[in-house]
C-alpha cells in the first residue's frame, strides 16, 4: 500500500497538466490489454495481474475519442472525467449511485460514473453529455429542455438530459407513464419534473421525426 | 394618466414583457457547458477536505494531525477550532487539509487524531416535555380578548396539534468555493446566492483573522449556482478556511463539501410545531386564536413564525418556545418562518372548519377579510384554484365515504410574502456597432434572473431578447443585492428599466439630428429608432448605433430610483388533490394546482417555472423530507440522498399553474416569486389527506407509519 | 475512497486466487454499486478489489424448459428484464427487478451483487458495525428503527435483508452455486442467508474466497408467482416491505403456495403460517389477508416500526392477488 515517492510526483504532473495527456490522448489505442501490459511496467506487479494500488495508465473512450491516462484504481469514472479530463458536464451530487446527476452512457446503456471505477471503464463506449451536443448544435433532448424549461438551477439537468437520451434511445415513444417509470434514477431539488416530462414527450417527436426523414 | 419616464409600458405596448420566454442561459445549462464553482479546475488546483466532529457535543482535549502532514502529497493542514473548542453539532469542521488531489485529502484527514470529552446533547425537539433547559421562552402576542371570546357559549372551539420538522436544503451543488490569490488579491469562485455580498464579508472574516485584505481587493466569481434556496448568503466557514489554506499553500485550493456535510451542517429549515386553539361562530366568522409554538434552528433556537397566518384573527394570543438542539445551524430556507406557519394555521383552521362543517372554500373565502387589503386577491385566487381542480364536483365533507380502500380528497391553503425589489446597480452598455450589454453583480439560481435582465432591456430598446448581453455573476460588477426572499427580480428589472430608459434617450439624442427628428419625438419599436407616428424616418438599430461612432455609450441604473417600478406583498391559493392508501398509508398527489400573483411578469416562462418547482419542492416536503437526528449518538441518520427521500419525477402527480395578472395586479409593478408557492404545500397537501381520511395526520412529512398510526386512533374513513 | 489494488481475471478460479492471495482482504466488485459506496463511507476497506468483470463464465441469462433458468452471477437487473424467458416463464423476477426503480442501477447491478450486497441499516452504514453497538449498546433497540426488522429481531441483528430478488428465489426454490477454494458447492437461496450471531459473522453464507457464480431456478412447472413491494417513492427507493408469492392452483383452489417476505427481517423471511392459511382456500380478497395476517403473527415490531406489520401483511396480500390474477 506504500507509495514511492518518485511515482506520486508522476502521478501529480500528470494529473495536472492537461495538455500533456491530451498531446499523449491523439496517439492513444484504447484496448484494455495493452492498457494492463503498460500498467505492468509502470507498477512492479507484487501478484501478476495485479494493479495499483498506484496509478495505472488507462485509456478511456469517450465521446469517439481515445483518452489515456493515469489514475490509481480507486478513481472513479466521473472523477477521472471530471477532475481529469476537464469533461465537468457530469456532476458530483449523491456520489453514491442515487441521483443520477452524474449520468453517462456506457455502451448505450445510462449508468452512474460515480459508482464505476475509471479503470473498469476501459474498453467500453463511454458517452458524456459534451459528447451529445456537436459544435454547439443541441441534442434534440437538450431542445426539448430548453422550450419546456424543464431546468432551473441546471446541476441535475445534464444527467437528466443523457439519461432521457438513454431512455428515449430504448422507448422511442413513450407515453407520460412509461416517462414517470423510466426516469426514476435521477433527481432534481429545484423541481423541474413537470418541465423535463414535457421535454422528454417532445424530444420524443422530433427524434421520430429526424428518423423518418433521414 | 402621467407618466413617469420609467414606467413599464403600457399592456398593449408590451412585446416580450409578460410572455412566456425561454430562459437565456438554457441552452448552456442543458448540454451541460455551464460551468459552477464545483466545475472550476485551475492549474496547479488542489483539493480541501475537512476533519469533523463525530459527536453531537464535546469539547476537543487533543489534536494530532503529524500523520497527516507526513503524506506525500498533502500541501497544508489547518487547525479550524483547537484544543479547548466546544462542538455543538456533530459534523462540525475541526481540521481542514489541503493535498493534491481529493483522494489523498481524504487519506490525510483519516490520519487526524483527535480526542474529545463527550457532553451530554440533545437533538430531539418536537415532544416539548423533554426539552428541559434547552426551552427558553421566546415572546409572544397578544390581541383583543381571546378568553372572553373563546368562553362565548355560541362559538365552536378546535383544538389541535401541529408541526414540520427540520428539514435540509440539500442543494445539488453542495456548498464550497475555490479560492486563488494572486499577490495581495484573492479570487473566489464561490457557490452563492450573493456574488456582490460575498468580497466584504469575506474581508472581513480574514481581517479579523490576521490575514490583511482589503474587500477591494477580494473579487467573487459565480456564473451558476447548483441551488441555494436561502442557504448560501455567508461564505460560511468553510469559505474563510479555503482562503487561508490557499495562502497557506501558494496554490489555488478547492474545497467543496461533500454530500454528508451538506445535508448535516449546510442546511437546517427550523422546524415548527403548535398547540392550538381556534374559535369561529356558527356562521364561520373565525373569532379566536390561541398558540403556544416551538421549534429549533440548532444551537440558536428559533423565532416564532407569524401566526396566525395571512388572516389576523381579532383576539389572539400566541406564545412561542425556542428550543436550542445539538444539531447543524438553522438557515433560511424560501420564505423563512412562512411554510411554518402556513402549516400550523391553514391546517388549524381546515380542522376547525371541518367541524363547523363548511365547505374550506366558502370558510376561507367568507374570513378572506381578516387578510385586510389583498381580501379580494384571496377570494379571486381561491374561486380561480377551486375552479382548476374542479371543486365543486371533486370535494366532499371529511372522510372519503367511497367503497374500497383508496380514498381521496381535497385541501387548500394560503400564503402571502413581500418580496419588494433591492437595491440593484447595474450598467448598461451601448456600443457602437450596435451590442447592447447589461453588467450587474447579480447571480442566476435558476430563477431566470439572466432572463429578466434581457428582456426587460430588449423590450425598452425595441430589441429581440437575443441582441442583450447580460452579464452577471462577479463582484467586480455594480453591485446588486443578494438573492433571497424574493427580491431579485423586482431590484434587477427596475435598475435594467431606469438603465435601459436613459441609455435609450441618450441614444436617441445623438439620433435626432441625423432623422431631423426631436430626441423626445422618437422611439425604440422593432429594431429600429423611428419617429413616432412616422415610420418612414427611421434607422434600423445598427445604423443608429453607429451615430455614436467611437463612444461607446453607458449609463448606470439603479433600484430603488424615480417612479415605482415595483411593489410589495402578494397572496397566493394552493389546493391538493390527493389518493390515500388506507391498507398502507402511501400518500399520492394527483393533482395540485395554484393561484399566484406577483405583480407584473416580466417572463411567464420562468415564472410559472418558479411555481411548478415550489410545488414539487413542497410536495417532497410534505411527504418525504426531515433530517432523521440519533438520540444515542447526536448524528443525522439520513445524511444521503437514499435515505434524505426527495420526490422523483413519477411522485408528483399532475400539476397546474395560474399567474393571476392583468389589471388589477400588473399595475402594481414587479414583486418577486420564489418564496410565495413553495409556503402552501405541506398544508395543502395536510388537509388533502385529512379531508381523504377523516382524520389529521398532524405532523409532516406525512408518512405511512404517521398515516397508518392516524387511522387507528380515529380513522372515520 | 482508500487505495486498493485491482485485478481484472478471466476465469473463476483466477478470481478464487486473487481474493485468497490479498493482504488486508479483498472484495468481489461486481456492478459496484454497493461495494463503492461501502468503501466511500469507510464501511468496508477492502485492500484489494478483483473485478469480475471479464469472468465470461459468470455472464448470461440461460433458459430450459427442463431444467429452468440459470442466472449467471454478473448477468444484470436490466438483462433480467429484457430477458422474453424471464418475463415469460418468471414474470415475478421482472417484477422483483423492475421494482429497482432507476435504470442506471439495474444496468450495472448483478443478480449476485443484489443477494450479496451489505444491508441498508443507516447504522451500519454510518460505522457501528453490522449489529449497530455503541458504547458497548445496540443502538437500534431504543433508537430509529423505522426501516428495520419486524421478524426474526430477537438480536443481536436487526437490520433487513436488502435484497430484491431473494424473496422470490426463495419462494422458487432456487439455488446459489459458489466457488471457492475448496471447489464449487451448492446451497439454496434461503440457506445462503444468514442471521448473524455476533459480530463475527456476517449475513451471508460465503466463506472466505468464495463467489456466487449462478443462481439456479428450476423450472417453474405450472404455477402463477408474483411479487409486491410497498414503496414509499416511485422514483428509486427501498421496499418497506415485500413479499414474493407462487401459487400452485387446482381450478379456483390452492394446492400449494410459496410465500416469502422481504425488508423484514435479517433473512428472506418464508411464511409457513401464511402458506397453511391459504392452502385448500380459493384465492379472494378475504383469504388472501387472511394469509397476510398469518404471516406476520409472530412480528416482533420494535419502537418505531409497528407500521412495517401492516405492510407486510398487505404485501402478501397484494402479492397473492396478483399472482392469482397472472399480471406480468
Amino acid at each position: 500500500m506504500r507509495r514511492k515517492k518518485g511515482k506520486l510526483r508522476e502521478l501529480h504532473k500528470e494529473g495536472f497538466s492537461r495538455r500533456d495527456f491530451l498531446k499523449g490522448a491523439s496517439m492513444a489505442v484504447s484496448t484494455g490489454l495493452l492498457a494492463t501490459q503498460e500498467a505492468g511496467a509502470a507498477t512492479p506487479e507484487t501478484e501478476p495481474g495485479v494493479l495499483g494500488p498506484g496509478a495505472v495508465p488507462i485509456t478511456l473512450e469517450i465521446n469517439g475519442k481515445p483518452h489515456s491516462l493515469k489514475v490509481e484504481p480507486r478513481v472513479t469514472l466521473l472523477d477521472a472525467l471530471r477532475n481529469r479530463l476537464d469533461l465537468t458536464g457530469a456532476k458530483k451530487v449523491c456520489d453514491r449511485g442515487v441521483c443520477g446527476a452524474c449520468t453517462v452512457i456506457l455502451d448505450g446503456r445510462p449508468v452512474y460514473a460515480c459508482n464505476l471505477l475509471a479503470i473498469e471503464a476501459e474498453g467500453h463506449h463511454i458517452v458524456t453529455i459534451e459528447g451529445l451536443s456537436t459544435e454547439g448544435k443541441l441534442h434534440p433532448v437538450m431542445t426539448a429542455f430548453v422550450n419546456h424549461d424543464a431546468q432551473q438551477c441546471g446541476f441535475c439537468t445534464p444527467g437528466f438530459v443523457v439519461a432521457c437520451k438513454a431512455f428515449l434511445d430504448k422507448h422511442p415513444d413513450p407515453t407520460r407513464e412509461d416517462v414517470e417509470r423510466g426516469l426514476g434514477g435521477n433527481l432534481c431539488r429545484c423541481g423541474t419534473y413537470a418541465g423535463v416530462r414535457e421535454a422528454v414527450l417532445e424530444a420524443a417527436k422530433t427524434l421520430k421525426g429526424g428518423r423518418a426523414n433521414g | 394618466m402621467a407618466k413617469c419616464k420609467y414606467d413599464w409600458p403600457e399592456a398593449s405596448d408590451r412585446r416580450l414583457i409578460g410572455k412566456r420566454i425561454n430562459r437565456i442561459d438554457g441552452p448552456t445549462k442543458s448540454s451541460g457547458r455551464a460551468k459552477y464553482t464545483y466545475d472550476i479546475n485551475l492549474p496547479g488546483l488542489l483539493v480541501a477536505k475537512i476533519y469533523r466532529s463525530p459527536y453531537a457535543h464535546a469539547k476537543i482535549t487533543a489534536i494530532d494531525t503529524s500523520e497527516a502532514e507526513k503524506l506525500p502529497g498533502v500541501k497544508t493542514v489547518r487547525i479550524i477550532q483547537g484544543v479547548g473548542k466546544e462542538i455543538q453539532w456533530a459534523g462540525d469542521e475541526i481540521v481542514a487539509v489541503a493535498a493534491v488531489s481529493e483522494d489523498i485529502a481524504d487519506d490525510a484527514v483519516r490520519k487526524i487524531k483527535v480526542e474529545f470529552e463527550q457532553l451530554p446533547h440533545f437533538v430531539h425537539e418536537e415532544d416539548l416535555q423533554q426539552a428541559g433547559d434547552h426551552a427558553k421562552e421566546a415572546g409572544g402576542e397578544k390581541g383583543g380578548d381571546p378568553d372572553k371570546a373563546f368562553s362565548d357559549p355560541d362559538v365552536v372551539i378546535s383544538e389541535g396539534f401541529y408541526g414540520i420538522p427540520t428539514i435540509t436544503h440539500c442543494c445539488l451543488e453542495a456548498h464550497g468555493n475555490v479560492a486563488e490569490w494572486t499577490g495581495a488579491n484573492l479570487r473566489t469562485y464561490s457557490s452563492t446566492q450573493n456574488v456582490s455580498g460575498l468580497p466584504g464579508q469575506i474581508g472581513q472574516a480574514l481581517r479579523e483573522q490576521g490575514v490583511n485584505v482589503p474587500d477591494n481587493n477580494i473579487e467573487t466569481i459565480c456564473n451558476y449556482v447548483g441551488g441555494g434556496f436561502g442557504s448560501k448568503f455567508s461564505p460560511d466557514r468553510w469559505g474563510i478556511e479555503v482562503a487561508k489554506l490557499a495562502k497557506a499553500a501558494g496554490k489555488p485550493v478547492k474545497l467543496m463539501l461533500d454530500r454528508n456535510m451538506e445535508m448535516e451542517v449546510a442546511g437546517a429549515r427550523p422546524s415548527g410545531y403548535a398547540q392550538i386553539k381556534v374559535a369561529a361562530k356558527k356562521d364561520g366568522t373565525i373569532v379566536a386564536w390561541d398558540s403556544h409554538s416551538w421549534g429549533t434552528g440548532g444551537p440558536a433556537g428559533t423565532t416564532m413564525p407569524p401566526l396566525p397566518y395571512v388572516l389576523n384573527i381579532p383576539n389572539k394570543i400566541t406564545r412561542h418556545t425556542s428550543i436550542s438542539t445539538n444539531t447543524g445551524p438553522g438557515r433560511a430556507w424560501r420564505a423563512p418562518n412562512h411554510p411554518q406557519a402556513a402549516l400550523l394555521t391553514m391546517c388549524a383552521l381546515d380542522d376547525l372548519a371541518a367541524k363547523l362543517n363548511m365547505d374550506p372554500v366558502e370558510f376561507f373565502s367568507k374570513n378572506a377579510d381578516l387578510a385586510g387589503e389583498r381580501a379580494e386577491v384571496y377570494r379571486q385566487e381561491l374561486r380561480k384554484a377551486a375552479e382548476l381542480i374542479d371543486w365543486q364536483k371533486n370535494w366532499h365533507p371529511r372522510g372519503d365515504k367511497s367503497a374500497g380502500t383508496i380514498k381521496r380528497g381535497l385541501g387548500l391553503s394560503l400564503h402571502t410574502w413581500g418580496g419588494r425589489g433591492h437595491n440593484s446597480n447595474c450598467n448598461v452598455t451601448i456600443h457602437p456597432d450596435g451590442s447592447v450589454e447589461v453588467t450587474l453583480g447579480s447571480q442566476d439560481l435558476g430563477t431566470g434572473t439572466r432572463t429578466v435582465i434581457a428582456v426587460v432591456a430588449a423590450e425598452t430598446l425595441g430589441l429581440p431578447v437575443e441582441a442583450i448581453r447580460v452579464n452577471i455573476g462577479d463582484s467586480k460588477f455594480p453591485s446588486s443585492g443578494a438573492s433571497g426572499g424574493s427580491t431579485t427580480v423586482g431590484g434587477v428589472s427596475a435598475s435594467t428599466r431606469r438603465g435601459s430608459v436613459d441609455a435609450l434617450q441618450q441614444l436617441l439624442a445623438v439620433v435626432a439630428p441625423s432623422l431631423g427628428v426631436p430626441a423626445d419625438q422618437l422611439v425604440a419599436v422593432d429594431g429600429h429608432i423611428q419617429a413616432k407616428g412616422d415610420a418612414a424616418k427611421k434607422l434600423t438599430w445598427k445604423e443608429a448605433c453607429a451615430k455614436l461612432q467611437v463612444k461607446t455609450l453607458q449609463v448606470t441604473g439603479k433600484n430603488p430610483g424615480q417612479c415605482a417600478l415595483g411593489s410589495s406583498g402578494v397572496g397566493g391559493v394552493q389546493i391538493a388533490d390527493v389518493s390515500v392508501d388506507t391498507e398502507t398509508g402511501l400518500v399520492k398527489i394527483h393533482k395540485m394546482v395554484a393561484a399566484q400573483d406577483c405583480g407584473l411578469i416580466i417572463d411567464l416562462k420562468t415564472a410559472e417555472s418558479q411555481c411548478y418547482g415550489a410545488m414539487i419542492m413542497g410536495i417532497t416536503y410534505a411527504l418525504f423530507e426531515e433530517k432523521v437526528m440519533d438520540r444515542a449518538t447526536g448524528r443525522m441518520l439520513n445524511n444521503n440522498m437514499e435515505f434524505y427521500k426527495l420526490a422523483g419525477i413519477g411522485d408528483i402527480g399532475e400539476l397546474v399553474v395560474h399567474m393571476m395578472t392583468g389589471p388589477g395586479y400588473d399595475e402594481r409593478g414587479t414583486i418577486g416569486l420564489g418564496e410565495p408557492p413553495v409556503i402552501s404545500p405541506g398544508a395543502a397537501i395536510s388537509n388533502a389527506v385529512a379531508n381523504a381520511l377523516g382524520v389529521r395526520v398532524p405532523t409532516l412529512p406525512i408518512t405511512p407509519d404517521k398515516v397508518l398510526a392516524a387511522l387507528e386512533k380515529g380513522g372515520a374513513a | 475512497m482508500e487505495a486498493f489494488e485491482y485485478a481484472r481475471p478471466t476465469t473463476n478460479e483466477e478470481v478464487v486466487k486473487l481474493l485468497t492471495g490479498a493482504k488486508g482482504g479483498a472484495q468481489v466488485l461486481a456492478g459496484g454499486t454497493d461495494i463503492l459506496s461501502l468503501m466511500k463511507d469507510g464501511v468496508a476497506r477492502p485492500a484489494r478489489l478483483v473485478s469480475l468483470q471479464h469472468v465470461k463464465e459468470l455472464r448470461g441469462i440461460t433458459f430450459h424448459p427442463g431444467t429452468g433458468l440459470r442466472l449467471g452471477a454478473t448477468a444484470t437487473f436490466e438483462e433480467l428484464l429484457e430477458n422474453p424467458d424471464v418475463r415469460k416463464h418468471y414474470p415475478a423476477l421482472a417484477q422483483a427487478a423492475e421494482g429497482v426503480s432507476s435504470p442506471q442501477v439495474r444496468n450495472t447491478g448483478t443478480v449476485a451483487g443484489d443477494l450479496c450486497q451489505r444491508p441498508r441499516c443507516w447504522y451500519y452504514r454510518a460505522g457501528f458495525g453490522l449489529l449497530a453497538i455503541y458504547n458497548g449498546k445496540p443502538l437500534v433497540p431504543d433508537g430509529d428503527n423505522r426501516y428495520h426488522a419486524i421478524l426474526g429481531n430477537s438480536g443481536p441483528a436487526y437490520f433487513v435483508s436488502p435484497s430484491s430478488l431473494a424473496p422470490i428465489l426463495v419462494a422458487l426454490n432456487a439455488k446459489v452455486k459458489l466457488h471457492g477454494p475448496q471447489g464449487a458447492r451448492e446451497l439454496p437461496v434461503q440457506d445462503f442467508f444468514l442471521t448473524p450471531k455476533n459480530d463475527q459473522e456476517i449475513e451471508h453464507a460465503l466463506q472466505p474466497g468464495e463467489i456466487v457464480t449462478e443462481i439456479l431456478v428450476p423450472a417453474p412447472g405450472d404455477v402463477k408467482m408474483a411479487v409486491y413491494e410497498v414503496r414509499q417513492k416511485e422514483a428509486l427507493d427501498w421496499p418497506l416491505a415485500a413479499a414474493a408469492v407462487v401459487l400452485n392452483l387446482e381450478g379456483d383452489t390452492v394446492k400449494k403456495v410459496r410465500v416469502v417476505l422481504g425488508h423484514v427481517a435479517p433473512v428472506p423471511w418464508p411464511s409457513p403460517e401464511a402458506e397453511e392459511a391459504l392452502t385448500g382456500k380459493s384465492v379472494s380478497e378475504d383469504a388472501a389477508w387472511e394469509a397476510g395476517k398469518a404471516a406476520l403473527s409472530k412480528a416482533t415490531p420494535l419502537s418505531k416500526n409497528v407500521y412495517k406489520v401492516q405492510l407486510a401483511r398487505v404485501a402478501v396480500k397484494r402479492a397473492i392477488l396478483r399472482a392469482a390474477k397472472g399480471e406480468a
